[in-house]
């Protein structure tokens, strides 16, 4: 089954086009990656899909049910975990999750949730004592308190120290494996990379690429490095493949790394030299992405 | 869950945030209670010309006080409340829940009468045992009038939202726009109808409210039911105004800067 379906979406503010024709589809079960840096119309995107904007063209479909006017028979299937939204400050971590059970027909128990996001050991404790992360973790409770089929996350983890980040992964984890749809924006690759089953990248309001991660890596024209320190005495010239040298550091760039890293070494051991800090490194997905959204 | 428990569990929401909140306690519950005590001591025993009748000045001050108390719980803490929610993205959050909207306004609305009313019941007390000011001549009418001052006054606190662009500014605007009304509307001192600040104050609501309490409380006799009808009707007017304005424009989400 499908859960979103977004076909030729656009969206202009004045005369800013935010999103100019972006197309894509999100399947049941799945952990969706939306990625672009700001301003790339991620967010956009989302609040069309979350029903808070009017689309200016297109054709959008989440849950089967149109976001623009889906109303409270929609709201009640999905979740919100928003990029900037407080909680009410002087309720305890319970009672905040208890009101918004409420607003649910078949809510999760309260422990269960709390627990699930890692806050059982604040649950009698005000919004207001707590810390910017367990804050944004009680965010990702409420939007999870209703049960919901599917879920957004708009940018979860902006703004968190590493094991902060690490811990929001881990609850993401867990949705995951209760089945749920998670649609997901970053603009961090490396969170894209963990957790999304399937990324699509924005970037000026229109897809430059999607796929999975192994995909996009594989189709981007990012050749693999070998690298090495010169050893002294040793020239570009005598070196049996073009270089280039940086800082001492020898780079080969490569799209066929197996055949010219043998070449490579048996030049060397025919020589009898050790080449110091020998490394191949596939081009990781950041330089993909950076490669892809790289204005123009 | 039937709608009356759902508004019923908004209203146990909103009493929990508003009596938690020291700033919302202070300014909405013990302002009026201190300018209870400051004007009622200062004008002891002096007498005042409220429109045909003369009375002693706390006789007029307590139902005055007790509509001062109402436009605050009511107006006050509603605009400036849901201005700093609507920044801070607690509306929009709720907007993406299953929540409607009346559930949301109902226990807004509820918990604002609810202060209310402690509060005329504190006031009036207060009056009677420390000033020995009247008891209330019409307690139906009393109660009327401040069932449709809250109401007038609740929608005009949502609908002056509309007009409010940020949280940070949102005190200044809403005093700014009460305050002087306040005043005019004779709320510390009776403003004799003839004068010009009065006839201005003849086409807002607080002045009616004023009027509308004081009719009812009616320590010298002077009516036979309690109720002036075009003081209630003026304020109904108001509300319903405001009611149509907040349909069409109140905001969900801030402002995009």
């Amino acid at each position: 089954m499908t859960a979103i379906v977004v076909d030729g979406l656009r969206k202009s503010y004045g005369a800013l086009e935010a999103v100019r024709g972006i197309s894509f589809t999100v399947e049941e079960g799945e952990v969706f990656g939306l990625l672009g840096p700001n301003g790339a119309g991620k967010t956009t995107t989302i609040e069309i899909l979350e029903g808070y904007r009017n689309r200016d063209g297109g054709d959008v479909t989440v849950l089967g049910i149109d976001p623009h006017g889906g109303g409270r028979k929609l709201r009640e299937r999905v979740g919100l975990v928003l990029q900037e939204a407080a909680v009410p400050p002087m309720l305890s971590v319970t009672e905040i999750v208890e009101l918004y059970r409420g607003y649910y027909p078949a809510p999760r128990p309260a422990a269960e949730i709390i627990e699930l996001v890692g806050l059982t050991e604040k649950a009698g404790e005000r919004v207001i004592k707590l810390s910017g992360g367990q804050q944004r973790r009680l965010d990702v409770a409420l939007g999870l308190v209703g049960d919901p089929e599917l879920i957004f996350l708009d940018e979860p983890t902006t703004g968190f120290d590493p094991s902060a980040r690490r811990a929001a992964w881990e609850v993401v984890r867990n949705m995951r494996t209760l089945g749920k749809t998670i649609v997901l924006t970053t603009h961090y690759m490396d969170e894209a990379q963990y957790l999304a089953d399937r990324i699509c990248v924005i970037a000026a309001g229109k897809v430059v690429a999607q796929g999975t991660p192994e995909t996009l890596r594989a189709g981007t024209e990012q050749l693999t490095h070998i690298r090495f320190e010169l050893p002294d005495g040793l020239t570009v010239a005598a070196l049996p493949l073009a270089v280039k040298v940086d800082d001492g550091t020898a780079i080969i760039e490569t799209a066929t790394p197996t055949r010219t890293l043998n070449e490579l070494t048996t030049w060397a051991v025919v020589h009898g030299l050790e080449l110091p800090n020998l490394e191949v490194t596939r081009p990781s997905l950041e330089d993909v992405y950076l490669e892809l959204t790289r204005s123009e | 869950m039937s709608s009356t428990g759902i508004a019923l569990r908004q209203i146990s929401f909103e009493q929990k945030s508003f009596w938690r909140n020291p700033a919302s306690a202070f300014f909405s519950f013990l302002f009026p209670i201190i300018f209870l005590v400051v004007f009622a001591t200062l004008f002891k025993g002096q007498q005042v010309q409220v429109g045909p009748v003369k009375t002693t000045y706390d006789d007029y001050y307590i139902p005055a006080l007790v509509a001062f108390g109402v436009m605050g719980a009511c107006f006050t803490n509603i605009s400036v409340t849901l201005s700093l929610r609507r920044d801070n993205g607690i509306l929009k959050r709720l907007r993406g829940t299953p929540l409607p909207p009346w559930a949301f306004i109902a226990g807004v609305v509820g918990s604002s009468i609810i202060v209310s009313i402690v509060l005329a019941l504190l006031t009036t007390g207060f009056g009677i045992l420390v000033y020995g000011v009247h008891v209330p001549q019409h307690i139906g009418a009393a109660a009327a009038s401040i069932g449709v001052g809250a109401l007038a006054f609740c929608a005009l606190g949502m609908a002056m939202t509309i007009a409010i662009p940020n949280a940070e500014a949102a005190p200044a605007i809403v005093n700014g726009v009460f305050l002087p009304i306040v005043f005019i509307s004779g709320t510390f001192f009776p403003v004799p109808s003839s004068s010009v600040l009065a006839q201005i104050a003849e086409w807002f609501p607080v002045r009616h409210f004023i009027d509308a309490m004081f009719t009812a409380f009616d320590p010298a006799h002077q009516s036979a039911s309690g109720f002036n009808g075009s003081d209630l009707l003026i304020m109904a007017a108001w509300g319903v105004g405001a009611v149509v304005l907040s349909v069409l424009r109140f905001r969900w989400e801030p402002r995009k800067s």
